[in-house]
């Protein structure tokens, strides 16, 4: 299982010429090879939704794609969703209405919320709440986080 | 910051100012233990048998294994304590001859990689003669039952009593006696960020730097020192950013003791990043218990005595630093909890198994014995006729200071108060009203109501009461203006999601006149922090809080008195506020940095007067103190899949003063979370032979967002005298109160059959079943044809 291969990962714009063993998953290759740190793993069982990251527009469980899937695919993290000094409206909202304690579930519930936004940007109350179903926060609650999401899909439809 | 106080007289406590944590932790900026680079990986290769001889390793030629047999001279975790013939059962850092539950460590793999480090875990075998595993404290309590440490014959840890004088009189007394045999089955505190340990060795110094997933580094640097055999000195330990806790993180992990073991070994940097299966089978469990409870009313419903029989399974080993008698002894100390009852009698046991070690989980005890006596309360009403609110009107302590039967204090507490606020809120008739209609429609709804009280802020006496070797209690702060005007404190305590860094910036902020944005909170690293004892219990911010507010009183008269020198006026006449000091009714003033800056380079002008620099320390140490709640839930149970929906739930608590209502509100729903989870959801379970059968997060589940209901917060700010910020720290009372309203709910919706449910999680198994059993009953006769 040591043979590896050359693959390009686009990630958040930049691209990382890496080579990973075939076994690798996205997760690992984005942390560890990519050295992009934000996005957290907390099941590696695609149950958690802590290592949940954007590939071509779609919010995907990374610890469930292996990375050569994704060669050649735009992948966003939550490092690239701020722009420069400019909060993303979701991390912004996720401050005001305290949807994070730990902020370990944080980056994946982040980019959960702006994917599916960016593709469902009406999406229904309820729908949004079945979505946010998909990914485990221990500290919240999850009140904020659902406030926060409503919020910023208000903003985001601006 | 969202507003600024300048010169507007404004307080920054009490006011709901976003995190300062947060702006990092949603640019994916934090800083976790995994996040490490490392030259070596470790892989623990665990027993897959519950109990066990070890006949022999083989490990894979060439690979780096360590066993038991290599950590020559490495002393066993030993927690003791002196109280309730406690046996000091010892847990070797890797298992020694036998194996004792499905997931203790018995080898570590050391490779260049996690993946290679796996892959030769995979080609270890463990030659292990199984022998008979007892996996429920009850059979392991019995009568040829296998021995799980020769020292605790009997499988019993330590065995606390106590029984009020005058017991037996008011006991025969009682015009009724009301009797509740409550199961509360086995929890995993589940934080996301597993554990993961990172030690790396430094040539120069000859020092290993260990960072961990903790709670509380200061001491895993003693323990782990003192197991190793080694000079504190040499180990630093860092709790860097900290994916929660929850009371698993609070404990020495042998897993540690190896990295710290390996690094020194190898000279060289080592890490390990449990998995989520090892997180559920092998990091620490809890909430393991049978209470059998009693209690004896006169003819008016007043309790007159209690009389509880606590089994507590405590796994395999005793865990450290709070030993294995964390629950059975708060069952014991706190099981009357907020009622007016002075004849007490009780016998807790800790009892080991072949299972999981148990240790805190946040609320430790205090979630079961909630639902056992808010249960039996609800029952005592039912056989009494009378309301469930009524019973309690009739029994909640409302005279303080009250002494418990067990000797507790009570300072003070709002026990009715909550109790009418709650009900008035949730508006009962309305309810019930609607419960009615419901039914005749075929549907089922329930109203259940729990009080408590929680123990919050509580000082090292706590702990030396229950007889504990290591007594923890006190925090330390140590509060410095530097010579540019910027406050630093730096803080024993270590916050992994609570907000502390807001909170304290917060009380320091008002102190000495300064805005929070100039103000960091230091924690988390042994080398940059005072001792102290990190974060649990509810303690940081009425303990640490404490400890920062004499600190900042401190720095306050420190600046005064800089400034009556400096501007030449009475200190009576300084006032101190937005960042400067000023002559009152005049324009004379001087900045703080300035003040600052001159404490420093300019002490000659102080003639000796004023020592120099500004750097003061402070430290607390409290009685302790009581935070209090009412919890209210109201269900939808469907009887024919035994399902449970919460329509509503609402809470009236008393924590004290409240310095930041946002992250006030946010601990209480976050604990609400995990006491739903508690009530209907989690459940470790082991079959027959002592192995987990839940595994992963899709068989033990935590809630999701889906299963959360609306939730209501009402706040009574009474100001205690015990907390010097007069907080009372509120961190666990959201899941105490949850598990007993929700179970009340339920068995409130289900009392047209006559149904009774003691017992959780309240699985929609364990609904059917007692409904199953109603429906058997003779009881239920004549409305058989009903569901
Ligand atoms: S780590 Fe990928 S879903 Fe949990
Ligand atoms: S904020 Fe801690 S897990 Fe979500």
């Amino acid at each position: 299982m040591t043979d590896k291969t050359n693959i390009t990962l686009t990630i958040n714009g930049h691209d990382h010429a890496i080579a990973v063993e075939p076994r690798r998953t996205l997760v690992d290759a984005i942390r560890e090879d990519c050295g992009q740190t934000g996005t957290h793993i907390g099941c590696e069982h695609g149950i958690c939704g802590a290592c949940t990251v954007i590939v071509d527009g779609e919010p995907v469980r990374s610890c469930l794609m292996f990375a050569v899937q994704a060669a050649h695919k735009q992948i966003r993290t939550v490092e690239g969703l701020a722009s420069g000094d400019t909060l993303h409206p979701m991390q912004q909202a996720f401050m005001d209405h305290h949807g994070l304690q730990c902020g370990f579930c944080t980056p994946g519930f982040l980019m959960l919320a702006v994917g599916v936004l960016e593709r469902n940007p009406d999406i229904s109350d309820d729908d949004l709440l079945d979505v946010l179903s998909s990914n485990l926060c221990r500290c919240t609650g999850y009140q904020g986080i659902i406030k926060a999401v409503r919020a910023a899909a208000i903003e985001m439809r601006k | 910051m969202t507003a600024h106080t300048k010169g507007t007289g404004l307080k920054w406590v009490g006011r709901a100012m976003r995190r300062v944590e947060d702006p990092a932790l949603v640019q994916g900026q934090g800083k976790f233990t995994a996040d490490l680079p490392a030259a070596h990986w470790v892989r623990f290769v665990r027993s897959p048998n519950a109990a066990g001889r070890i006949i022999g390793i083989n490990k894979p030629d060439g690979a780096l294994v360590i066993t038991a047999a290599d950590l020559t001279g490495v002393k066993k975790i030993t927690p003791m304590l002196h109280k309730f013939a406690y046996r000091a059962v010892a847990q070797p850092i890797l298992a020694e001859n036998v194996v004792r539950y499905v997931g203790e460590a018995v080898a570590a793999v050391v490779a260049a990689s996690e993946e290679e480090a796996e892959d030769i875990a995979d080609l270890v075998e463990l030659d292990i003669e199984q022998t008979a595993p007892v996996i429920d404290s009850r059979d392991a309590l019995a009568d040829g039952a296998p021995q799980i440490h020769a020292i605790a014959p009997g499988n019993v840890i330590l065995e606390g009593k106590h029984k009020t004088p005058g017991f037996d009189e008011v006991w025969a007394s009682a015009a009724k006696i009301i009797t509740l045999d409550a199961r509360s089955n086995r929890q995993n505190a589940t934080p996301m960020e597993a554990r993961a340990g990172h030690a790396v060795f430094d040539a120069v110094s000859g020092r290993v730097t260990l960072t961990c997933t903790t709670q509380m580094p200061h001491l895993m640097r003693t323990a782990i020192a003192d197991v190793l055999g080694m000079r504190e000195s040499d180990l630093r330990v860092i709790a860097p950013d900290v994916g929660g806790g929850f009371g698993q993180k609070m404990s020495l992990c042998a897993e540690y003791v190896v990295l710290v073991w390996l690094a020194r070994k190898l000279k060289s940097s080592v890490a390990w990043t449990e998995d989520r299966r090892e997180n559920l089978i092998a990091s620490f469990h809890s909430r393991d218990q049978y209470i059998k409870l009693e209690a004896a009313f006169d003819k008016d419903a007043k309790l007159l005595a209690l009389h509880a029989d606590v089994i507590s399974n405590v796994g395999a080993y005793s865990c450290f630093p709070t030993t294995s008698g964390v629950e059975p002894l708060m069952a014991m100390a706190e099981m009357p909890g907020p009622y007016d009852v002075q004849q007490y009698q009780c016998r807790a046991r800790g009892v080991l198994t072949n299972t999981c070690t148990m240790a805190a989980y946040r609320g430790v005890s205090r979630p079961i014995i909630t639902f056992t006596l808010e249960r039996l309360m609800d029952k005592a009403a039912n056989a009494f006729g009378i309301d469930a609110i009524d019973i309690r009107r009739r029994n909640l302590i409302d005279t303080f200071p009250y002494t418990s039967a067990m000797g507790l204090v009570y300072d003070e507490a709002t026990y009715q108060q909550t109790l009418e606020m709650a009900v008035k809120a949730i508006d009962v008739p309305a309810f019930r009203a609607r419960q009615t209609a419901a039914r005749a429609q075929g549907r089922y709804l329930g109203l259940g109501i729990a009080t408590f009280s929680e123990r919050t802020g509580y000082g090292s006496p706590a702990f030396a009461a229950r007889g504990m070797e290591i007594t923890p209690g006190w925090e330390t702060v140590i509060l410095t203006v530097d010579p540019s005007g910027f406050v630093e404190a730096r803080i024993g305590s270590s916050p992994h999601g609570q907000g502390l860094r807001t909170t304290l910036a917060q009380i320091i902020a008002d102190e000495i006149g300064v805005t929070p944005d100039i103000i960091k909170i230091i924690h988390g690293d042994t080398d940059t922090s005072p001792y102290g004892w990190g974060t649990f219990a509810s303690r940081s911010l009425v303990i640490s809080g404490g400890a920062t507010l004499i600190a900042a009183q401190k720095v306050r008269a420190k600046l005064i008195k800089i400034a009556s020198h400096l501007l030449e006026a009475s200190p009576d006449d300084i006032v101190l506020a937005d960042g400067a000091a000023t002559v009152a009714g005049t324009d004379r003033s001087i900045t703080i940095g300035k003040m600052a800056r001159e404490a420093y380079t300019q002490t000659h002008k102080f003639k000796g007067e004023i020592e120099p620099g500004m750097t003061e320390s402070g430290t607390y140490d409290p009685p302790g103190t009581f935070s209090n709640a009412c919890h209210v839930a109201i269900v939808e149970v469907d009887i024919e899949t035994g399902q449970t929906k919460i329509e509503k739930f609402l809470v009236a608590e008393d924590a004290g003063k409240i310095i930041n209502p946002m992250i006030a509100d946010g601990q209480v729903i976050g604990g609400i979370a995990q006491g739903i989870g508690n009530a209907l959801l989690e459940e470790i379970i082991y079959d027959e032979h002592g192995v987990p059968t839940t595994a992963t997060l899709a068989d033990y589940m935590p809630p999701t967002a889906r299963e959360m209901p609306p939730i209501e917060l009402h706040h009574i700010e009474t100001m205690s005298t015990q907390s010097i910020t007069k907080a009372k720290g509120l961190g666990e009372g959201g899941c105490i109160g949850a598990p007993a309203a929700i179970v009340n709910a339920i068995n409130d919706a289900l009392s047209p059959f006559g149904a009774a449910l003691d017992e959780i999680p309240a699985t929609p198994q364990r609904v059917r079943a007692a409904l199953r059993t109603a429906l058997s009953s003779p009881l239920w006769e004549g409305e058989k044809s009903n569901p």
